[in-house]
Formats: structure tokens, sequence, C-alpha cells
């Protein structure tokens, strides 16, 4: 069944082959990084002048990690490591903690990374004459274009929707008979209660499939998904550090992502000592980018925990799977969609002179609803005795985080010394919510 | 004459009331009224003790979280309309009441009520002006 592969041959490169391939295009990056004064200096520091001091993969690990920070620092053009008239496409992330993070491409880097989509979608059975509407947003976000592309190399017929406007969408999904959606889980879930709405049934439409990705969701929440539209949901994991989706993709078996490894090194190493795991251990996962030329990045932290599967997959690829995402190393909280950092509520709390020093955020979820819970403790000085004045507080802090975080939070008053108290670093965050 | 109320915030866990009674108890204060008004996450507890400046005190070595009000104590007459004839007059002279509670113990004929107003100094005249008694600190800790 040819059918189901792109490029069979790299697709079930023997291992021993792979790793040749994988420490070939490892030390063409390294000559790549080796021209941005941010990896000359690291890697002369770890003993690496030219390419060939990386003797086999295992001295992938003689390399220093690369953390988000890094490409922060050198933003706009800091880890440029060619010339900027090769760059024919830039992306970034949104921001919104800060400076953002800003990705270069040449015409092959986006060739290579073209290819690794357009093999995640003959993989899922996608071919030519299926229907195909990106409903992921376009722009400098790599999650529309990456697939876009990807999709017309393969030759399905691709609608750039764009996200949004669900009754278009379903319009659009019911008269062009659409066979394939890219989606986020939520909004797939969204559409489907509004379709009643709209007059469109189930039967009007022609779906056979669909790409899920950007938003890091349970297997439940696939089934469920799968259930109510009657079609094949295929997970797709990717970042834009490592280009943007199709770092790995699933194939027909459904067994959790496939990550392209002529593409990219994996390792999953232990967050607290940068240690290797074996596989099977759930750990962070680090990514280096062998395929892309304008923006080298060498074992680059995701902060993403995950696993990889020991065994081979059923369906004869080569290239081993990563696991679903498990949580974050970091404290980012995706809070109902939004994205929240418990400093910023803590800065809030903060500023409210009758709350004390203490506090927990805690999260729950009901309904597919999340819930946001901040415990704080009341300033003992500045307690009235007046219940209306404990009112007043609570409305208080309540206004003040909407205002910041954009998210309604039940605000419960502790005494003072209620809340556990941490020595050393402080584990603040309590989440409790069922995965989705 | 205005008495001393102490309130405490109290969050709503199992026996905490009952070791803030401890600590008085341990500080040899007792309580002549008390009521705890109540949300669904915390409490307030609001007293009159025998001993104030003791119980305050106690509560500042415990970390208790309290504070301090004036309130009016006033004897009422314990029969049918008693209550009313004493919110009437406090009606007629455009007195507003925040809350009131009653007192645990019985000391004389009459009942003992404690009123919390948001101005307790015109409250106080215009009760005694009215013929109504009200009681000092220091009957309350004779009591």
């Amino acid at each position: 069944m040819d059918s189901m592969f792109w490029n069979r041959q790299v697709e079930t490169l023997e291992r021993t082959a792979l790793e040749t391939l994988q420490l070939e295009r490892l030390r063409l990056r390294i000559a790549n990084a080796l021209r941005t004064p941010l990896y000359q200096k690291r890697l002369f520091r770890a003993g690496i002048t030219v390419p060939e001091d990386i003797r086999s993969l295992e001295d992938v690990r003689k390399i220093p990690f690369t953390v988000k920070d890094d490409l922060r620092q050198s933003y706009p053009k800091g880890l440029l490591a060619v010339d900027m008239k090769q760059v024919v496409r830039v992306h970034s992330s949104s921001g919104t903690t800060g400076i953002p993070t800003v990705i270069f491409y040449t015409q092959g880097d986006l060739d290579r990374w073209t290819e690794l989509l357009a093999r995640g979608i003959v993989a899922s059975g996608a071919t030519a004459g299926d229907v195909f509407q990106n409903m992921m947003s376009y722009g400098l976000f790599t999650g529309g274009l990456g697939l876009h592309y990807g999709a017309e190399r393969v030759g399905l017929t691709v609608i750039p929707v764009g996200g949004g406007n669900t009754q278009r969408q379903l319009q659009i999904m019911k008269d062009f008979q659409t066979t394939s959606l890219h989606i986020t889980p939520s909004y797939l879930l969204h559409i489907h209660g509004r379709m009643a709405e709209f007059g469109i049934n189930l039967s009007d439409l022609s779906l056979k499939r669909a790409y899920m990705g950007a938003e890091p969701h349970s297997e439940p929440t696939r089934q469920k998904l799968q259930e109510l539209y009657k079609m094949d949901i295929f997970n797709c994991y990717g970042l834009s550090e490592m280009n943007g989706p199709g770092v790995a993709f699933e194939c027909h078996c459904k067994a959790d992502p496939h990550v392209w490894e002529d593409a990219y090194i994996v390792e999953i190493v232990d967050p607290a000592t940068g240690e290797p795991l074996p596989d099977g251990e759930i750990g962070e996962a680090i990514f280096t980018n062998l395929i892309r030329e304008a923006l080298p990045l060498l074992r680059y932290r995701t902060r993403d925990l995950a696993f990889i599967h020991p065994e081979p997959c059923a369906c004869g690829r080569t290239h081993r799977r990563l696991s679903r995402i498990q949580g974050r190393t970091d404290d980012m909280l995706i809070i109902n969609g939004v994205n929240v950092f418990p400093s910023q509520i803590e800065e809030v709390l903060m500023s409210i002179p009758e709350v004390g020093n203490n506090y927990m955020i805690h999260l729950t979820s009901r309904n597919g609803l999340d819930r946001l819970t901040v415990q704080v403790e009341l300033y003992q000085k500045l307690f009235t005795g007046d219940l209306s004045q404990i009112d007043t507080l609570k409305g208080t802090i309540k206004d003040r985080l909407r205002a910041s975080i954009t998210i309604n939070a039940h605000i419960e008053l502790h005494e003072p010394g209620a809340l556990p108290v941490f020595e050393g670093k402080a584990k603040r965050v309590v989440d409790e919510r069922e995965r989705l | 004459m205005k008495i001393k109320q102490i309130s405490v915030f109290l969050e709503n866990r199992k026996g905490r009331l009952s070791e803030i009674c401890s600590m008085l108890g341990a500080a040899g204060v007792n309580i002549r009224a008390l009521t705890i008004a109540e949300t669904e996450t915390f409490g307030v507890l609001r007293m009159v003790v025998d001993k104030p400046a003791a119980a305050m005190d106690a509560f500042r070595t415990h970390s208790v979280t309290a504070n301090q009000t004036e309130v009016v104590a006033v004897e009422v007459p314990d029969t049918p309309g008693g209550l009313a004839k004493v919110l009437d007059i406090l009606t007629d002279n455009d007195l507003n009441v925040e809350y009131m509670y009653g007192f645990v113990e019985k000391f004389t004929e009459n009942a003992l009520l404690v009123f919390r107003f948001d101005d307790p100094e015109k409250a106080h005249q215009t009760l005694k002006a009215n013929g109504v008694n009200v009681v000092g600190e220091h009957d309350i800790e004779s009591l």
C-alpha cells in the first residue's frame, strides 16, 4: 500500500542509515550555527569549532541547550545564519509574554518543511481529489501556512479559510464537499454545537478526516470528536522553533505521531538535570532542527513533557513516535484557551494592600470549562471587622484580575497563615483539571 | 456609653471556631454575647467579652485576624413588644441599625442586646434621652 507513503524510502529507512543521515545533517547545521555569534561562542566553549568535531551522533550531547530566551535575546536577527537576501519567509510567535521569537526560512528550508507535511498528509490516507479546508489562522503563526503548502504539494484542493466565522466554515464544508480539516480541538468541538443553528446536518457534509494540532488534547477528546463527526482525527505536533506543524505526524494507525527523524533529532531529558532518559520515560522533549539553514536551532528545550514509544509502529515507519504532551516544564497555564502566567496573578494580588503575601492558584474543570480559584490571605492589620469590606475586597481582586488576564476568577479569602508556606521554590499552582 | 466589640475573621474550616474560643478560655476571657456573620467561604465572628484587652492580646499572640469596634448594649424589656418600642425610638430619630444580636445570658429582668450603629454616639444619646438603659463597659465586665 504505497499510497500511504509520500517518501517510503526515507520513512522506512533502517535505523543505522537514518542515524548516519542525522549525523550528516547535524554537521551541516553546526556549520550554519557557527555563523551566528551566539552559537559560535557556545560551541567554541564546548570544544566544537568545526562541524567535524561532531564525530558521532552521541556527540550531540556536547552541544549546550538552546532555550526560548535565547531566541528573544536574539530578536530580531541575531540567530540569522544566512544572508537576509536568501530569506523568503518570516514567521513569529505572538509575543504575548514579551518579545516575540522570530523564525527565518530560505526557499530550501520551506521545501524541506513542506516535504514533512506532505508525508503526514499522505500517511493519513489523503490524496489528490481530497478537499482540504485549512481552519488554522494564517499569518505570522506557522499553523496555517505550514499545512497549506504540504497539502498543495500532495495535490489536495486547498481552501485557505483560516480561523473563525463558523457559519461560513460550515457553508464551505457543505458546498465544496470538504473531506479534510486542519483545526484545533476546541474549535472542532465548538463547531459541532453550532451546526443545528445554521441548519447543517452531518449528512450534508463529506468529512473524512481532520488534522488536529496547536493545542494539547487527550485520547478521549479525539475519540469523542471522532464519534461526533464520524471521521478520523490525526494528531500532529509542531512548534514554530522547529518550523511549525508537522514535526511529528500520526499515520493511519493513530498511535501517536512519528517524529520525522531525518529532519529532527529528538531527545528526552530529565528537565532538572538535562541528562538523557531512555525511551518510554517522561521527560522534556529536546529538538534539534536538521533541515533549516536560515535559523539553526540546536538542542532546543521545548518545555513540553513527553516520552518516546520504544516499540515500532505497525505502519512500518522507522521514525519513532512521540507521546502526547504530558505537561509543561514551565509554569504557563492555559485557562479556557487564554495563556496565563502565575506571575500576572501575583502582580495583581500584590497591588492590593488588604491582601497578604501568600496565595494559591487552583484550577479545576467542569463540563469542559476551566475554573480558576485564587486563594488569598487577608492582611491582618487592614481587617475592619466589616463583612462589606471583605465583599468589596473580593470584588476588587476579581475585577483587577479580569482586567489583567481576562478571566473571571473565583476568589477565596483565608486567614493569615492558613495557606501552605513553602520553603524554597513555592508551588502555588494546583492544577486539578481533567486533561482534555 | 459605648462598649467594645471584637470581630474575628474566620475562614470556613472545621474546628476553627473552637480554636478561637479555646484561646479566649486560656486567657481567662468570658464571652458575654456573640454572633457569626457568614458567607460561603468565610465568616466574621463578633462578640462582646468581659475583658476585651486580654482577648485582643490573646488574638495577637496567636496571629488571629481581629479588630475592635464600638457597639451599644441596650437593655430591652423582656415583654411582648419590648424590642419594637426600642426600634421605634431609633426609627423616629433616623438611626440606622447595621446589625444586632443578643447576649448569651440574662442578667436582669430585661434582655440585653448589642446594636451596631453607623453613628454609635448619637444612638447612645438618643436612647438615653428616651429612657432606654444603655449598658456600659464596666457593667459588662462585672456582669
